[in-house]
């Protein structure tokens, strides 16, 4: 049987989506598999997201040390390595945590590793076999993995449907003494809070989201012009920020700030997980890209193609006409 | 301080509309557009930034075929010293993993302070410095979007976290990090810059001057393999608007007043 092993991110006592996650993902691998909670942290953290994933999992392990009191990627695997059998199927979230640990968790356990693995398609033999994505999502590939000395394996998070998770009146293991030695080189200092803009994008009910599209740092004022006349506010994609057109607040996706608006106007952005990540609430998307092959049109309700530099001023125009 | 760079040359995906092979089970490489992996070109500005603040030396190293010695040029224009080219017929089909070995085989010859990749490149696996770090036994920070060199023996690094926080971290030198974008601003390359570097002579190691074992690289060696490549159904995707521009606006105003947008 298949022994899988999901590492339960968390924060504040709670554990992160990706947990409720883990169960579709492990059932895509191998229905009949077992599935391992592991929670590492300390004090009082710890065992509130350890009885929380007793209700969703059936096996729980928790390793308490103050050392990984904060998730520091170096401790974590040192724990890992020790509690974890070789030949193990690891499964972390493809998050900047998770890109922090996994790589070198499968050069020391020895096994394979594949990365921000979006599905599954059961096993052929020792391999799994899944689903990844490539060139900022453009294309998809199906990869072949060879799990008979184990594999580590970054899932994307909201990639797999999540769980109910009650009652599965799991055990919980203690293993914080096989822990072993958890002395690191890297040491964590402080998390400096991302700094308040002068415009609050996360407040508006209408984003006009600017992308690569737009060129060049004095075209902005196309899509400020474009917002003045919908009421809304300039937002944008990461290389907008990048080439510090606008500032860091204006930015959606994991790395910048989450929205959720009731219409998003995907300007020139290509639609990369990373950014689409930052969208919640299901809004109203409207894609204008150049590219018809842009991934975004696959995401977006309505898609039109043409080049934002020539369809904002008219779109602008028309609805200050209205 | 001692600055050794891992590059890659990849497809460019701004210039580039990928498409499948007629057997659709690769890309149609025919035309494609190659270029230097995009983070890497951040990872090659704050390592000449650095040298230039503190003095030492920047090498730029890739594992490709003949045609990757361009991405080293041009990184080498930007300010790098010193260019490297780990290139043999067994290295081709490696995994992260098969990259990571070949680049330690090189890295141990050296004596660097400082490893520097980009946070992740075409296939956004994001796993090569993670890997390197490990097989070295050098400590790892991955997404650093800020280096404060203040001393020999450790540095200070920023990592970028969810919802634009900064993780500040200590690192103990020798180092793995993996740079994101936005850390700087790359400097510009033009033509005269290429041609200045365009002689210098750039090092080209195989399999068995770098000492590795070619069954544990390269496809043999590959735990893990691609298989081919699809463009996945996702449904219906989005309601195209055609017609001429007018038309357009004229059917999407009509939507975005349906839905709140006006």
């Amino acid at each position: 049987m298949t022994q899988i092993f999901a590492y339960i991110p968390h924060k504040n006592g709670a554990a992160e989506d990706v947990a409720l996650e883990y169960p579709e993902a492990a059932k895509k691998i191998d229905a009949g598999a077992s599935v391992t909670a592991v929670v590492t942290g300390s004090g009082a953290d710890l065992e509130a997201v350890a009885a929380e994933m007793a209700n969703i999992y059936s096996e729980v392990i928790k390793v308490d040390n103050a050392a990984m009191a904060y998730p520091n990627a170096e401790a974590v695997r040192k724990a890992l390595v020790n509690i974890l059998p070789g030949d193990a199927i690891v499964l972390v979230p493809h998050d900047t945590f998770g890109m922090d640990l996994a790589p070198g968790l499968s050069v020391k356990l020895d096994s394979a590793y594949a990365a921000d693995v979006v599905d599954f398609e059961g096993t052929d033999g020792s391999a799994l076999k899944l689903v990844r994505q490539e060139l900022g999502g453009a294309v998809s590939t199906h990869v072949t993995t060879d799990a008979s000395a184990g594999a580590v394996i970054t899932i994307r998070p909201g990639a797999f449907a999540p769980v109910d998770g009650k009652d599965a009146g799991g055990t919980i293991t203690d293993k914080s003494a096989d822990a072993g030695d958890l002395s690191v080189k890297r040491t964590f200092l402080e998390v400096v809070e991302a700094e308040v803009g002068d415009v609050d994008i996360t407040k508006s009910d209408v984003l006009v989201s600017i992308g690569r599209g737009i060129e060049d740092e004095d075209n902005i004022e196309v899509a400020q012009e474009l917002a003045e006349a919908m009421n809304a506010v300039v937002s944008c994609s990461r290389p907008i920020v990048d080439a510090k057109w606008l500032e860091k607040s204006r930015q959606v996706g994991t790395s910048g700030q989450t929205v959720k608006p009731k219409v998003y106007m995907a300007m020139g952005i290509s639609g990369s997980f990373q950014h689409m990540g930052g969208i919640k609430g299901n809004p109203f998307i409207v894609a204008v890209n150049k590219n018809p092959k842009a991934p975004i049109f696959q995401v977006a309700d309505v898609g039109i193609v043409e080049d934002i530099l020539d369809f904002m001023p008219e779109l602008a125009e028309a609805i200050s006409e209205l | 301080m001692e600055i050794l760079v891992c590059v890659k040359r990849v497809p460019d995906t701004a210039e580039n509309e990928f498409e499948l092979n007629a057997d659709g089970n690769d890309l149609d490489r025919d035309d494609l557009v190659y270029s230097v992996n995009e983070w890497d070109n951040y990872a090659v500005e704050e390592a000449i930034q650095i040298v230039d603040n503190v003095g030492g030396n920047v090498t730029v190293i890739t594992v490709g075929d003949d045609e990757a010695e361009e991405v080293l040029r041009r990184e080498m224009a930007m300010g790098a010293n010193n260019g490297i080219l780990l290139s043999d017929d067994a290295f081709e089909g490696s995994d992260g993993r098969g990259i990571a070995a070949i680049l330690k085989a090189e890295i141990e010859k050296g004596s660097y302070d400082l490893i520097l990749t980009g946070a992740q490149a075409d296939e956004g696996a994001g796993q090569v410095g993670g890997m390197l770090a490990a097989m070295l036994d050098y400590p790892y920070a991955s997404l650093v979007n800020k280096i404060d060199v203040d001393g020999d023996a450790k540095i200070k690094v920023g990592r970028e976290i969810e919802g634009g926080n900064q993780e500040m971290n200590e690192i103990e030198l020798p180092c793995v990090l993996s740079i994101q974008t936005g850390i700087n601003e790359p400097r510009y390359v033009g033509i005269r810059g290429i041609r200045k570097v365009a002689k210098v002579e750039i090092p080209v190691k195989d399999a068995g001057e770098l000492g590795v074992d070619a069954a544990a690289v390269g496809e043999e060696g590959a735990k893990t393999r691609r298989v081919d490549y699809f463009v996945p159904d996702l449904g219906d995707g989005a309601e195209m608007l055609e017609g001429s521009t007018d038309e357009i606006i004229e059917k999407l105003i009509e939507k975005l007043k349906a839905k709140g947008g006006l």
